[in-house]
């Protein structure tokens, strides 16, 4: 195997669980909704994937338990800021911080075990092929379904009907609700997506890309794909050039330190977080370009009056 | 049955004074169905998670110590979230403090007078509102959202630390250890009594007076209050939104950056790889559960520094692990946010397809 390829399996590989949460905050940010809570749906979907792999033998079931763990800890904040309109900020952050404890709770028999990781897949013939065999054929099954994710939620949000509730929603809640469209159940909708997407995206963690628990193995992920959504404004394939480019970013110190480049490791382990912060400062000084892709409603509560 | 929430004339005193009991009262009953689901007696489980350490002189120093911090911050917190600003990067605020402050006694350990611990202080508040200041000047002058690049900045910040305790600010009397050198006695902040508690309450204390004061008596708290809660109203009245950012991010982390150089000179004595148990994040738990009113927070604070204090002690007797002490803080941020609903909403329960009002 060549070393380019073997770094853009790396690249997949890191680039995916970005990918993952991140497509689902951006439905969940076009119907309205600013659920801050990725971090904290992600590390509990890590922590249960791994969990579930673990009692049931099986990698593709803990993925299960991760979405559905993700899922869980999203109807929570939907029932705090949907149903009770609590602050949408202070709720993202507290499921954040509930997440980041429960998920030490439950993990802490986990520490040091290894974990059942979640193979890629083997197409005969086709995964054998030279260069691109295990580059396109040789994924993991959640590589395939992010990819998918991405077009599904590209041809939904901008294509079909459904799709254009959801952004009405996100647009202007009032209208939406003056035309007879249920604000509250799209907006529960789309943050239950989201939740999966993250749970998802940190069962991809545990079982494939370090597939062991270790608390706060998260590290910030959650909160790199808030800002992915932000720097694809709020657009499907921008999402994916952005996870990809910030997979890349991620791994570099791994493949720097392979090269023995001399900089100490503290400074690559901080490259995503300043990277993060260099393309946030990059896009929004283009006003125009956000404030014309940026859901109206984000973040603004809504009461239906009756 | 559905939820409906109808909205009351005018905000209710009763509930916005009660809201944080109910959320504590909720929050110690998940925690008794908590310990029970772990096998624990629940009873014996929170008396020794909320009570027991309030029965030892040591320990009650011990909570004045992990208090201090989550006071500090907490204050600067609740005027950021009253104007509608969103620092969440406190955490990087104090470890940015620590480091600047703790420059002095590493870098110059012979430099010993009566200037040492001011200028180190003094150090600790540049630290702090340099760090907080970035993120400020960035969404000020480019509209970067706040609070992604504040958040980053703790990751920064503590990768920083990391760095330096482990390269070049390693005690080179410490064999290896990632440790800095211990700090000289002038670089120390004085114990008051004889314990583990520090001057830094006697800071907790000033600045909370100070706030109170700031923002219930002066025209700078009145307009941290307009422009948080009515914009428009506030750019009318000629208060500008960028200022008050900026001086909102500059306090919050000038308060945090104190809290870091006085937990670390007055607690520590030395820098190590970690220095704060997440103060920074507790302290928004602590900001709201305290009404974003810095007399609340002095109480909230030290109810969060007991649920550190509970969570050791409980690993200690009972074999549970300090992991839920993260747990119960997640939990009572939640419930306080819910409960908060009751100020201005009344609850009430439909069947459906009957409306409230007979539509």
């Amino acid at each position: 195997m060549g070393a380019f390829e073997s770094i853009l399996l790396t690249v997949i590989t890191a680039a995916t669980p970005l990918l993952l949460a991140a497509i689902g905050e951006l439905v969940v940010e076009r119907s309205g909704v600013l659920n801050l809570g990725v971090e904290g749906m992600m590390i509990v979907g890590a922590v249960m994937g791994f969990a579930g792999a673990q009692a049931t033998g099986s990698p593709y079931l803990g993925a299960v338990f991760a979405l559905l763990s993700g899922m869980g800890m999203a109807l929570l904040f939907g029932f705090l800021t949907l149903h009770l309109v609590a602050n949408q900020v202070a709720t993202g952050l507290a499921l954040t911080l509930l997440g980041l404890g429960l998920s030490g709770m439950i993990g802490e028999a986990f520490v040091g075990q290894p974990g059942i990781r979640l193979t890629g897949i083997e197409i005969p013939v086709l995964s054998d092929l030279p260069l691109v065999g295990r580059l396109l054929f040789g994924q993991d099954v959640l590589v395939y379904l992010s990819l998918a994710l991405v077009a599904g939620v590209s041809y939904v949000l901008f294509r079909t009907r459904a799709g254009l509730i959801i952004r009405a929603v996100g647009d202007n809640h009032a209208s939406a609700h003056a035309l007879g469209v249920s604000v509250l159940k799209v907006r529960y909708l789309a943050v239950l997506f989201g939740g999966a997407c993250a749970g998802l995206a940190g069962g991809y963690l545990s079982l494939v890309y370090t597939p062991q628990w270790v608390e706060g193995m998260t590290a910030g992920r959650g909160w790199i794909a808030l800002a992915l959504v932000v720097f694809a404004t709020w657009r499907p394939l921008r999402v994916l050039a952005g996870a990809y480019l910030f997979g890349a970013v991620g791994i570099l110190q791994f493949h720097a330190q392979a090269h023995g480049v001399a900089i100490p490791s503290q400074f690559m382990s901080a490259l995503p977080y300043v990277a993060t912060i260099a393309v946030l400062v990059i896009i929004s000084r283009n006003r125009i370009l956000t404030r014309v892709n940026t859901p109206a409603c984000l973040g603004r509560p809504f009461v239906p009056d009756r | 049955m559905r939820l409906e929430l109808e909205k009351r004339p005018e905000r209710s005193t009763l509930m916005a004074l009660l809201s944080p009991v109910i959320a504590i009262a909720l929050t110690l009953v998940t925690g008794a169905v908590l310990f029970a689901a772990l096998g624990q007696n629940p009873a014996v489980a929170l008396y020794m998670f909320f009570i027991d350490p309030l029965t030892a002189s040591w320990s009650l120093q011990e909570l004045v110590v992990k208090a201090t911090p989550l006071i500090l911050i907490g204050v600067g917190l609740a005027v950021c979230f009253l104007s509608n600003t969103w620092n969440i990067g406190a955490e990087g605020q104090f470890t940015a403090g620590a480091l600047a402050g703790s420059m002095l006694p590493i870098l110059l350990p012979g430099f010993e007078s009566f200037l040492t611990l001011p200028l180190m202080l003094l150090m600790g508040i540049a630290g702090g509102m340099l760090w907080g200041g970035i993120p400020a000047f960035l969404k000020v002058r480019f509209g970067t959202n706040e609070i992604l690049t504040s958040l980053m900045l703790v990751y920064i910040s503590q990768l920083l630390l990391d760095w330096l305790v482990r390269g070049p600010w390693r005690d080179p009397e410490g064999f290896n250890f990632p440790e800095s050198r211990v700090f000289s006695d002038a670089a120390t902040l004085p114990a008051l009594a004889d314990g583990r508690m520090h001057v830094g309450a006697i800071f907790a204390v000033i600045a909370v007076l100070a706030l109170s004061v700031v923002l219930l008596k002066t025209l700078k708290g009145f307009e941290i209050r307009v422009l948080g809660q009515a914009p428009r109203a506030g750019r009318f009245a000629g208060f500008s939104r960028n200022k008050i950012i900026v001086f909102a991010f500059l306090l919050s982390g000038g308060l945090a950056g104190l809290a870091g150089i006085s937990e670390v000179s007055g607690s520590v004595n030395q820098l190590t790889p970690v220095i704060s148990p997440g103060y920074g994040f507790t302290a928004i738990i602590v900001a709201f559960l305290g009404r974003l009113n810095p007399i609340g927070i002095f109480f909230s604070g030290f109810l969060l520094a007991l649920s550190y204090l509970g969570g050791e002690a409980a690993q200690v007797t009972l074999g549970i692990s300090d992991k839920t002490t993260r747990v119960f803080q997640g939990l009572l941020l939640f419930y306080v946010l819910a409960c908060d609903t009751l100020i201005l909403y009344r609850i009430r329960f439909t069947r459906p397809g009957v409306s409230a009002k007979g539509a």
